[in-house]
């Protein structure tokens, strides 16, 4: 049985144990009302969890190590010269043999993989079968064990309360359990990086080209993992999108909240953020294709040597992408600043562009920034236009007409090719990925302080 | 000249400047509206060729003895019949003055790879036309396409290709139609082919996955922390990870799911599962921020009744607050869902840019979804993918406008103040 007829089974074997258990109380209430301590349909919501959940935590811990217990007798099995193999190619002839282990390929396969093949194809036939019996055996088990404990003084609710209770909590501390699963996995890998390059280069070296050779007496055989272009890079690209965003973000608030009509930000204000919903594989295309060729266009009308892959282009597009998490979030400031301030100012005989320039904006400075911050944050983690329309190449440079290449780009060209998953190359991947993680953090930490600081300022 | 004329006559320029801060903060909400409209625009220009597709007439005589078969064949043999035999028979006949082989080769190339193959269904369907001349609609390759939907300027044919071309058009060989093979195809290295059906489904179930495992939990979560949580540290320090886990870049959770879910657990790669499980991580805040200021917003009333009437708190929660929130909870989800179903970043990392063809059967099957799609194709060198690219992006817009609108809908018909 697969696992999903299995959980299939499951959930079936569930619902009956839930009518049956609730059956039972009922017919033991019906000779005394008041000899159940619960409402009869928790009797059966007990029942069903005895059936289900025992059998469900056996079935996920099974598939959780399921591969790597078969992996581990597979290699167990082999000769001893594959088994003394490293274990980048012992990875290799593993993956060799799961693919070679599926019913029609097994006629054109080697006979001395066979052998191999077929204990694997034995063993995983095996582990399949005696899951699905062992599974089903504890969902019975449970069943029948839950059924025996519907009588009157079994405190049903309380039971399954407690159940859900814990469920609840389980999947509050889920958001916790991803955060430590990104540090540690960002952290483990990186690590290993750096045991292979040092810190020190990897921080301040000046050139990034992470090509390592097949063989090493080839020419740049070592690599080089100086990430500076590439911070330099993305600082560049998103220090050009908040130079558009910014503006446009905090003037589109400022007149939304100070000097549109209600009926016209009833509209405006929804139409602005459809900008933020556009996913950002459609702007990398609309920078990629469109804006980028009408810079360079028109560039060299004005005799200016364009790349076609400019920061510049990228940068703008990005900052089209921004402007609206600046313009709501300032929005939002803004409409907390105090109406009393500005009565105050209107009052003194201020005309209202010098009340918001003097007044309002410098009130609600601090959360401002902190939207501010918080966006740049998400631009420089921003991947999907600056991998379209960015170049590839590291390039030292802050002038926004040539290429430039990101962290988030060189994640992903560095993880989307074909390679070994141990190699300098890939590790880098993940050593840039914390220094990204890293800094966004920071980022976000500063702006939420500041804007909650802001906040209470006021309320 | 006093105070008062001072003021009086500053009053002018004040005025003046009041007028043009105005009209700048107008003009910043323009450009916004610019910018959407400017993009949108080009993405339908760019599109339209896509959902037209050229075909060409051609007399197919389907001789029995150009596709190599003996007079008693085995209906499995048509198979690995002769087709393209067929079609090359036509064009010389169409053009007999066509007589080197590189010539003739370019003549081929006019038509589709695919024509060989809608042939042999044909035959397959009617047996009867063996032996037979019939006028069959066949799709032309993706440079003839392009050669005449451009107006005449593309450099990828060349000029006896142009020469045949037009006198194919003098004899109104040619014709357009909607190009419903678009939707009803996977992937293909021929963008005449390709279609989006296959990263349609495949986003299917990858958002049934986010689905299933972010709603329960992201609604309970939310239970949790509003309804019974104490007060202390470790749920502020749970707080603080929802709130920075929401500005996590989409990329990190990427190389979670590889570190984890691909190399520690050994699931499968590609797969919509693992794609499903990265998504639902990302979602996870926005559905608990939503979920949570819905139940707030329910009515302590509401609660204090249900309890006053002897209701555990559990039961409080799940039979009345719940409920009440759901219509809060369910347009969180759709907003967080339509989030993910634009999400590409982390599903590069864990290996949905593979070319597939085939369409997905199932969750575990190796899969691409609508983003990721989009980016591969706006990768690809052929001009015919950059239209292709742009109509992939209308309906994946199309998708994200009706789930949002779905979810201002539900907003507004079951919104409710205390």
């Amino acid at each position: 049985m697969n696992v999903s007829t299995l959980l299939v089974t499951l959930v079936a074997l569930a619902l009956f144990s839930y009518v049956f258990g609730k059956q039972r109380a009922l017919s033991i209430a019906k000779h005394n009302r008041r000899s159940l301590h619960s409402i009869p349909s928790y009797y059966g919501y007990m029942t069903a969890l005895w059936c289900g959940l025992p059998a469900l935590l056996l079935l996920f811990l099974w598939l959780l190590f399921e591969t790597i217990v078969i992996e581990q007798l597979l290699i167990a099995s082999l000769p001893a010269d594959i088994q003394s193999l490293p274990s980048g190619q012992l990875s290799l002839v593993l993956n060799d043999l799961k693919l070679l282990a599926t019913p029609d390929l097994m006629d054109s396969t080697e006979q001395t993989k066979l052998e191999a093949v077929k204990y694997l194809l034995s063993m995983q036939e095996m582990s399949n079968s005696l899951r699905t019996v062992l599974v089903l055996i504890l969902a019975l088990a449970g069943a029948a064990w839950g059924f025996s404990r519907v009588i009157g003084k079994t405190p049903a609710r309380l039971l399954v309360e407690k159940v859900v209770l814990f469920f609840l909590i389980l999947s509050s501390t889920v958001a916790i359990l991803t955060t430590i699963g990104i540090i540690l996995s960002l952290l483990f890998e990186s690590i290993r990086f750096f045991g292979e390059i040092p810190p020190q280069d990897f921080l301040f070296g000046t050139e990034w080209s992470p090509q390592t050779a097949l063989r090493s007496d080839q020419v740049g055989s070592s690599g080089s993992f100086g990430a500076i272009p590439l911070f330099l890079g993305t600082l560049l690209i998103s220090s050009i999108a908040m130079l558009v965003a910014v503006p446009i973000g905090l003037m589109s608030a400022i007149y939304l909240s100070e000097y549109a009509s209600p009926a016209f930000r009833s509209v405006a204000k929804p139409v602005l953020e459809i900008l933020a919903g556009v996913p950002t594989v459609v702007y990398g295309f609309f920078a990629a294709l469109s804006v980028a060729p009408f810079i360079r266009y028109w560039g060299e009308m004005i005799g200016l040597d364009v790349a076609s892959e400019s920061a510049l282009a990228t940068g703008l597009v990005m900052g089209i992408m921004i402007i609206p998490f600046i313009s709501s979030l300032s929005d939002d400031v803004i409409s907390v600043v105090p109406q009393t301030l500005r009565d105050g100012s209107y009052s003194l005989g201020v005309t209202q562009s010098e009340t918001i320039r003097l007044v309002v904006i410098p009130a609600a400075l601090p959360g401002i920034i902190g939207g501010i911050l918080l966006a740049f944050s998400r631009a420089i983690g921003e991947t999907m236009i600056v991998v379209m329309a960015a170049g590839l190449s590291a390039n030292l440079t802050v002038n926004p007409l040539e290429a430039v290449t990101t962290v988030t780009v060189q994640i992903v060209t560095l993880l989307t090719g074909d390679q070994e998953f141990d190699s300098a190359k890939t590790l880098a991947a993940f050593a840039l990925a914390i220094m990204l993680f890293i800094s966004t953090l920071i980022l976000n930490i500063i702006a939420l302080y500041i804007v909650r600081k802001y906040r209470e300022e006021y309320e | 000249m006093n105070n008062t004329e001072q003021i009086k006559k500053s009053l002018n320029k004040r005025y003046r400047k009041e007028k043009r801060f105005r009209f700048l903060s107008l003009l910043a909400v323009l450009i916004g509206f610019a910018c959407l409209l400017i993009l949108l625009v080009d993405m339908v220009i760019k599109a339209w060729p896509a959902f037209i597709q050229t075909e060409v007439k051609l007399d197919i005589h389907f001789s029995q003895e150009k596709l190599g078969l003996a007079t008693n064949f085995d209906p499995e043999e048509l198979q690995n019949a002769n087709f393209r035999g067929l079609i090359k028979q036509s064009l010389q006949q169409l053009f007999p003055m066509v007589r080197k082989r590189s010539d003739k080769r370019a003549l081929m190339r006019l038509i589709s790879v695919d024509a060989e193959y809608r042939l042999r269904d044909k035959l397959q369907a009617e047996p009867q036309l063996l032996g037979q001349t019939v006028p069959i609609w066949l799709l032309v390759d993706d440079d003839v396409d392009t050669y005449l939907k451009s107006d005449k300027q593309f450099g990828r044919v060349s000029q006896e290709q142009i020469a045949w071309i037009t006198e194919l058009e003098q004899q109104e060989r040619f014709q357009k139609r909607f190009n419903y093979w678009f939707f009803q195809t996977g992937d293909s290295r021929e963008p005449e082919l390709a279609g989006i059906l296959g990263a349609v489904i495949g986003s299917f179930y990858t958002l049934l996955v986010t689905l299933l495992l972010s709603f329960p939990i992201g609604v309970m979560a939310a239970v949790y922390l509003e309804e019974f949580a104490p007060r202390n540290r470790w749920i502020d320090f749970i707080e603080v990870n929802i709130n920075n886990l929401a500005a996590v870049p989409s990329i990190v959770f990427g190389l979670l799911g590889l570190a984890v879910f691909i190399n520690f657990f050994g699931l499968p790669r590609s797969a919509p599962l693992v794609g499903g499980i990265v998504l639902a991580l990302m979602t996870l805040p926005t559905i608990i921020i939503a979920s949570r200021s819905a139940i707030k917003a329910v009515s302590p009333s509401m609660r204090e009744a249900a309890l006053g009437l002897g209701a555990s708190k559990i039961q409080v929660a799940f039979h009345h607050v719940v409920p009440l929130a759901m219509p809060g909870i369910l347009t969180g989800t759709i907003i967080g869902l339509a989030q993910a179903l634009g999400e590409t970043a982390p599903l590069l990392m864990i290996g949905m840019v593979a070319f597939i063809v085939d369409i997905p059967q199932g969750a575990t099957d190796a899969a691409t979804v609508l983003p990721v799609q989009i980016y591969l194709w706006a990768d690809s060198p052929e001009r015919a993918f950059v239209a292709k690219t742009a109509a992939a992006i209308l309906v994946l817009l199309l998708f994200l406008t009706v789930m949002n609108g779905l979810a201002v809908w539900l907003r507004k018909k079951f919104e409710r103040r205390w």
